[in-house]
């Protein structure tokens, strides 16, 4: 016996009420939005500048100590929390030391470093800085900024492939869904304070790439049975090929999060928040394909004149042998 | 039907056999990395039994590629340095002064008395007292002016030179600036790497980055404050003067002296007065030049006070040898043929273009040229390192028993294929990065469990296809064919998309996020790869050796 995960034929109705689903997504963007312009991120140095120092020692970490030790040094904003992570030893204590960029460095000062540290040794004589990273408020405004265009750019490319392959509907929907991923993800960032840093980035790209990976799965259904039933309305062909590739996209968003989940939970903690960023992603993208990225395509409408020698479109690569 | 030529069959695994084959040493990777490093040294003149063993570990008629592991897997220091190119301006013009004061002051009767005046870095201002020669003056300083060496300049000469009232203001002119940027960072770059390739570590990165900024990346070293320290060493050039030259190591120099050895002359050495007679810190710029035979030779400048002391030293000593010494090392000793005023001079010997170079960086190489500004420092603990490797390795276990476990429950024996693919897949993987010597970092291993659980994702495709295909087709055997045929354009494009996702994240990021970007995208490659050509042969073969009737998936 076979593990399904979807019934073999399913005939679920996705668009009985698509003004729901666009209403939830839409109040969910607000909320992200909301909470970014408000909140704001929780840049990590890589955006705002500063430093950041990880500690290990065997004794436990006091959180006060280390506080009292490094506000005698005024440096400013200083930000002190413990880490903990079931990878770690009995004898190993980490501790996140987040030293804000000093009024009027245009660079990195060792000086700010050297003095932190010596603060924390007298508290913790067995202290190690098994991490200490200093990025200069100069170098962190380019990276922003890099990464905002390395996203607009992604998204940008996208289109213009989708547009290529399929319909430009096609690819304002696949692209209404990339946009509805990517708040949510920095929504989610901004509603918890996850530390948002260049390696999120990474992941935000990911999930560009995973969202669409799904999208085009269904709309290359979609362009193949817009052929085969000629006579069928849209929203019915839609429907068709949702459920079609249902068992696809729930069999390829476990893998992949099972995969994910294990390096969430094993992977140690210096990555855990770019793969709680993809974890989230998987499972908004895999909602955004169905329920946004079809619904917009619904509400634009699509040609259905596919007067083209049909039987190449949909699978322009069908006669590639192995 | 169902049928793959023979010769696409031997391709199909030839391609996977030699994956295998660039992937295995990672296996191995402690006894490779001794063999490699062991080989490296024996190239480098290290010839001993103990290095030759360390070789032998490995056989050298395999593949010996490594991945290597980025600075978060190893620990070491991270370095991004600002060059502050506009310091040299400064030095050049100050260096200009007293040619330019020579020229007016054979001139006094057209211009006047001379005097310079205070002036921003960078500028050079005098003031003439007969401003009617002002005309004069700006003919003369111009005069001094040399054609700029650069591609982009060709036709300029480096100096501006304008009159203010009564004031001569000469700057540097902006192809003149251009070219000193570009020569700047070169000179940087070259410093940076010389000081740290003393230090001896393992595969250090020295890059440029943008126009004026220079990524350095040293694994294993302690921390960033200490390559700081490594970088900010300046190299000492001196010119000094020669007592005797000999064959053997063991000369004793005397007092006063010192035994140098050539740098290119194996086995030769030099005697030396210990006191230079100009050091490096005086010399303001060295050039590749031809001599008046059209033999390359490097063309020399140095500062007022080097050029006094230099121009003594060659007066009195015409007919002796004096030797250029860079960190303990003789470059040169070429004989005094004249006095040579002015403080500039030029180098002959049989130098080939690319040597005249070489020799005119080293000489400039001295000391850094300009300052640099720290931008981003990183310090990675080696043991953070160790146990982001550990977590990765058992989270990418993990990950991947999980997967293969869940195939093989959802697709049965069509579910294995797609496991056998899945850990040729990873195999790939590590062997095109180890064929391209790509840097594996944390985020690459994240890139590699994504990978995991997205590279069923074609298999998944084509067997959900087939599983459709079988309810409506004639047959197994016409679903199959079918089932991959309607699949591929799903897989082609899906592919593509997450491509160009990291092709832009390659291209854009930095560091650890390009490593990420580089497992992402062999990933793709690879599970598509494996995906159409191998799970396809897998139950082709099957397929044949069985013949069902009906097919379960």
């Amino acid at each position: 016996m076979r593990l399904r995960l979807v019934p073999q034929d399913t005939n679920w109705d996705f668009f009985s009420r698509p003004l729901l689903w666009l209403g939830i997504s839409g109040v969910l963007m607000v909320v992200a939005l909301v909470s970014f312009f408000l909140q704001g991120l929780n840049y990590g140095i890589d955006f705002r500048g500063g430093t950041t120092i990880r500690t290990e020692s065997a004794e436990s970490v006091d959180v006060g100590a280390y506080r009292d030790a490094l506000a005698a040094l005024e440096l400013g904003d200083v930000v002190i929390s413990e880490v903990f992570d079931p990878n770690f030893r009995d004898d190993q204590n980490v501790a996140m030391v987040r030293i804000q960029a000093q009024e009027g460095e245009e660079a990195v000062s060792s000086e700010v470093i050297e003095q932190a540290r010596g603060a924390l040794q007298q508290v913790s004589p067995d202290i190690k800085f098994v991490s200490v990273e200093s990025v200069g408020p100069k170098v962190s405004g380019e990276l922003i900024r890099t990464a905002f265009i390395a996203v607009a750019l992604a998204i940008g490319a996208v289109l213009v492939y989708i547009w290529l392959r399929f319909e430009w509907q096609f690819a304002l929907g696949a692209v209404a869904a990339l946009v509805h991923d990517i708040v949510l993800t920095i929504g989610i960032f901004s509603e918890a304070q996850i530390r948002f840093d260049l390696a999120i980035i990474a992941a935000l790209l990911t999930i560009v790439g995973y969202s669409l990976n799904d999208t085009v799965v269904v709309f290359d259904r979609v362009r193949e049975n817009l052929i085969k039933y000629k006579s069928k309305d849209l929203k019915e062909v839609l429907n068709i090929s949702i459920n079609e590739t249902l068992s696809r996209t729930f069999m390829t968003s476990v893998t992949t999060l099972l995969a994910l989940i294990a390096l969430f939970v094993l992977g140690g903690d210096v990555i855990r928040g770019f793969v709680f960023a993809m974890i989230w992603g998987v499972i908004v993208g895999t909602y955004s394909s169905i329920f946004v990225a079809s619904i917009v395509l619904l509400r634009l409408g699509v040609k259905r004149d596919w007067s083209k020698p049909t039987d190449t479109t949909g699978n322009q690569f069908g006669d590639v042998d192995a | 039907m169902l049928q793959i030529e023979s010769w696409k069959r031997v391709l199909i695994w030839a391609t996977v056999a030699l994956g295998l084959l660039l992937a295995m040493p990672n296996a191995f990777y402690s006894r490779v990395e001794t063999h490699n490093d062991a080989v490296k040294a024996i190239d480098l003149g290290a010839d001993t039994t103990e290095n030759r063993d360390a070789a032998s570990t490995w056989p050298g008629f395999l593949p010996s590629g490594l991945v290597n592991l980025g600075l978060d897997l190893r620990g070491g220091a991270h370095l991004l340095a600002e060059v502050q190119v506009q310091d040299v301006y400064a030095a050049r013009i100050d260096a200009l002064w007293p040619d330019v004061r020579d020229v007016l002051r054979d001139a006094r009767a057209e211009v006047g008395t001379i005097r310079l005046q205070p002036s921003a870095p960078g500028e050079l201002r005098v003031r003439i007292s007969e401003p009617e020669g002002m005309d004069r003056a700006l003919e003369l300083v111009r005069g001094l002016a040399r054609p700029v060496v650069s591609l982009t300049g060709a036709g300029a000469t480096d100096l501006a030179v304008s009159g203010e009232e009564d004031e001569v203001v000469v700057t540097l002119s902006e192809a003149e600036k251009t070219a000193t940027d570009e020569r700047t960072i070169q000179q940087s770059l070259e410093i940076i790497r010389r000081r740290i390739d003393e230090v001896g570590t393992r595969e250090p990165t020295i890059q440029r980055q943008g126009f004026d900024r220079i990524l350095i990346q040293v694994p294993g070293i302690g921390s960033a404050q200490e390559l700081k320290d490594i970088i900010g060493t300046t190299a000492q050039l001196t010119f000094q003067p020669v007592v005797g030259r000999s064959t053997d190591p063991g000369t004793s120099p005397g007092v006063g002296n010192e035994l140098l050895p050539s740098l290119d002359e194996e086995g030769v050495f030099y005697t030396l007065e210990q006191a230079p007679v100009v050091t490096g810190e005086e010399l303001v710029d060295a050039q590749p030049a031809f001599d008046q035979n059209g033999q390359p030779a490097v063309n020399f400048r140095f500062n007022p006070a080097g050029a006094r002391k230099f121009g003594d030293y060659t007066a009195e000593n015409i007919g002796s040898p004096f030797a250029i010494v860079l960190d303990d090392e003789v470059i040169s000793a070429p004989v005094i043929q004249s006095h040579i005023p002015g403080g500039s001079g030029i180098i002959t010997g049989n130098f080939t273009i690319e040597e005249s170079t070489n020799l005119a960086i080293l000489l400039r190489a001295g000391a850094l040229p300009a300052e640099l500004e720290f931008l981003e420092e990183r310090t990675i603990g080696p043991e953070l390192g160790q146990d982001s490797i550990d977590a990765g390795k058992i989270a990418t276990i993990v990950a991947f028993v999980a997967v293969l476990v869940f195939m093989g429950l959802s697709y049965g024996l069509f579910g294995l294929f797609a496991n056998i693919a899945l850990i040729l897949n990873i195999a790939l993987i590590f062997g095109l990065l180890s064929l391209i010597g790509a840097t594996l970092t944390l985020p690459g291993i994240a890139g590699i469990v994504l990978t995991v659980g997205m590279a069923v994702d074609a298999n998944v495709l084509v067997f959900e296809r087939i599983r459709e295909e079988l309810r409506t087709a004639r047959g197994p055997a016409r679903a199959i064919e079918l089932g991959y045929e309607k699949a591929l354009s799903a897989i082609v494009d899906a592919n593509i998309t997450t491509f160009i996702t990291a092709v832009i994240l390659y291209l854009m990021g930095s560091g650890p996020v390009r490593g990420f970007a580089v497992t992402l995208g062999f990933g793709i490659l690879t599970s598509v790869f494996t995906a159409i050509f191998v799970t396809r042969l897998l139950i082709v073969m099957w397929f044949e050796r069985r013949r069902p009737k009906t097919l379960e998936v």
